[in-house]
């Protein structure tokens, strides 16, 4: 059975990048920050193209954000995602609005399977997929993962590490969790998040960089889709974390069991 | 009313410690918004975990049926609304473990709750509450206000000391009206790391190692198993298939504060920092002098691991 994939994308800040709070904690320090698509949701554009190379069907894109999250739209098409959305809101969101806007995109195209990263690494929150499986009533599979290592043969072949059934009702989710690792099954439609060690996301090539400039993206008001906006987690100020001092250099191990030994008194 | 619920965490009828530190932070909150603290247990054959929840002093809510045999989401978390409701809950916490961070948002939806994750410290003035968590990988702490009439926080287990012992506690039953046949998720296998050595979130000592080891974890293990440590891994060393995904310290993986932290053979990247930074104690082992793990590391010995580990060993049983 061809398979219809949703798949989020979010444009963050490269992890790659020094992030520091602002002096005066209204925001963070942009100058010098490059961005890119949040690092989960390249393995979940990743693990939809191979379900789709499986099984046929569609993967469609979205994003919510400013006009410039059609950056990260482009790439995911690159990589050979079929087309995208981009929900147009310049303002702050929330987890709960995302999984709103979410539920609103999934109305319309109906899909299988919802794939989305299972955090971004801007907010940390842990939460987008969750919502929106309540907001649906659909089940969920979150941290998904797999068995074998990255360095496999499984992964070598780019085997997708969600099994879908053959009459694409069901789905085998392997999922981390603390003290090991969950198999779920769910009945499709559901909703996956995943973890990082789910693939290894391709790089796009560049006849695919070419092709995603021809596909259809198309952007749709966040204020149509009868959600409401004023987001309900609000930052009021960023903060430095406490930062560690460097310490000292030892010379020997000798020191250093001297060190922890006398000094710190851990040993 | 401004109560407050915990949702606890057990296994096997095995109180997970983390839950402790939830109630600590619940009733951190419960100080400053005058409410109660109770806690709900969830499971099937739970009695004995909702016994030890309710020895520190809480009232607990038992809800024990054979559908909540196995944490999923989707069965355990209206159980969690309908419990916050029956307690009057103006908020609903719990430990920011996987459990705690795949139930809570989806019990939140049903509340009309907006969550918190992570949660570090809490703060705010008078009737103000405001909740201190990680951005960016720990770069950046938040201050964030939830304005939903319910809300609810994860807690990072490491930042607040678990609730002590204390009397007035009771269990109490709840009926579960989750029918088993309306699931679309289906438990089908755990399959668990075991290990001898303490857990890794409460170990007082843990040897981590990264891509540096070249997948032999032997010297790093067998220091680990001389000082009683728990073992840890870069995200690196996980990849590779090398130890298991629950070894992992990170952003992505545990965050563990213990008196002593050695890395060996990790670099130091941020996401690695992001969950090993509040240890007491950092050593670090690595061969290049110029590895970022040695700006946060309070003992830097630049030293082939292969060679210092077991030298480190001998030193030790020296005495
Ligand atoms: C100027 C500014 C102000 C902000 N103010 C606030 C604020 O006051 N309160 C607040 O909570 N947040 C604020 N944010 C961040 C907000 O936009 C977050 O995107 C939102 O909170 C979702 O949380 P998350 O991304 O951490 O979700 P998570 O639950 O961590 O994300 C999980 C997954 O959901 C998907 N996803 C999440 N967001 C998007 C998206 N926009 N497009 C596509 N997929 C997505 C991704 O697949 C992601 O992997 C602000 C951001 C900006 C730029
Ligand atoms: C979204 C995202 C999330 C991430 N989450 C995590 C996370 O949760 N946890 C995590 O750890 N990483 C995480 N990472 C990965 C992180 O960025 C680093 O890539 C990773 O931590 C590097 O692991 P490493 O230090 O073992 O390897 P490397 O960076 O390759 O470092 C290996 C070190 O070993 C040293 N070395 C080599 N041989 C020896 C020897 N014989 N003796 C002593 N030293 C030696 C080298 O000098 C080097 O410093 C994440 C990345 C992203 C993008």
């Amino acid at each position: 059975m061809p398979l219809k994939l949703l798949v989020t994308v979010k444009r963050v800040e490269d992890p790659e990048s020094r992030i520091k709070a602002k002096p005066d904690g209204s925001g963070i320090v942009t100058d010098g920050v490059n961005y890119k698509m949040n690092p989960f949701d390249e393995i979940a554009v990743e693990e939809a193209l191979r379900l789709k190379e499986k099984h046929g069907g569609e993967v469609v894109v979205a994003s919510l954000g400013g006009a410039a999250a059609m950056t990260e739209l482009r790439a995911a098409l690159a990589m050979g995602a079929d087309r995208g959305l981009l929900v147009r809101h310049d303002g702050a969101l929330d987890p709960g609005i995302v999984s709103a806007l979410l539920q609103a995109l999934v109305a319309a195209e109906r899909p299988d399977l919802v794939m989305l990263g299972k955090q971004a690494i801007d907010d940390d929150q842990n939460q987008a997929g969750q919502m929106l499986a309540a907001r649906l009533g659909w089940p969920q599979a979150t941290f998904a993962s797999k068995k074998e290592s990255l360095e496999s043969e499984a992964e070598q072949k780019k085997q997708p590490g969600v099994a879908v059934a053959a009459d694409g009702k069901r789905a085998l989710v392997v999922r981390e969790v603390d003290g090991g690792v969950e198999t779920l099954e769910v009945a499709l439609p559901a909703v996956v998040t995943v973890d990082l060690r789910l693939n290894k996301p391709r790089f796009a090539s560049l006849p695919g960089i070419m092709k995603a400039k021809k596909k259809e993206v198309r952007e749709i008001p966040a204020a149509s889709l009868g959600v409401e906006l004023a987001p309900s987690v609000v930052v009021r100020r960023l903060l430095d974390p406490p930062r560690r001092q460097a310490g000292v250099k030892v010379a020997d191990v000798a020191e250093l069991w001297t060190r922890l030994h006398a000094e710190a008194k851990v040993l | 009313m401004s109560n407050v619920l915990v949702i606890a965490e057990q296994s096997r009828g095995t109180l997970r410690k983390a839950t402790l530190s939830a109630l600590t932070a619940a009733r951190e909150v419960a100080r400053r918004t005058g409410g109660g603290v109770s806690a709900l247990v969830l499971g099937s054959g739970a009695g004995a975990a909702a016994e030890e929840l309710a020895a520190h002093g809480v009232p607990v809510r038992l809800a024990d049926a054979p559908v909540l045999a196995h944490p999923l989401a989707e069965a355990h978390a209206p159980v969690v609304a309908e419990a916050a409701r029956a307690a009057g809950a103006s908020w609903v916490v719990t430990a920011a473990t996987s459990y705690g961070k795949d139930l809570l948002p989806r019990a939140a939806v049903a509340l009309g709750a907006a969550v918190a994750t992570e949660v570090l410290a809490i703060a705010g003035d008078g009737g103000e509450i405001l909740l201190r968590r990680p951005m960016w990988a720990g770069n950046v702490i938040a201050e964030v206000e939830l304005r939903t009439a319910v809300k609810a926080f994860s807690v990072r287990p490491t930042e607040f000391a678990p609730a002590a012992r204390a009397p007035g506690g009771s269990v109490t039953p709840m009926a579960v009206a989750v029918d088993a046949a309306s699931l679309g998720t289906r438990f089908v296998e755990l399959q668990e790391v075991k290990s001898e050595r303490p857990e890794l979130t409460d170990a007082r000592v843990v040897v981590a190692g990264g891509r540096g080891t070249k997948g032999d974890f032997g010297p790093l293990s067998a220091l680990a198993d001389d000082l009683g440590a728990a073992v840890g891994a870069s995200r690196a060393a996980v990849d590779a298939g090398w130890v298991p995904n629950d070894w992992q310290v990170g952003q992505t993986g545990k965050v563990v504060a213990p008196d002593l932290y050695v890395a060996a053979g990790i670099s130091g990247a941020i996401q690695h920092v992001a969950g090993m930074k509040g240890a007491k104690v950092i050593v670090a082992i690595n061969k290049d002098a110029d590895a970022p793990i040695f700006q946060i590391a309070d003992y830097g010995l630049v030293a082939d691991l292969f060679q210092a580990v077991p030298a480190l060993r001998e030193r030790l049983k020296a005495g």
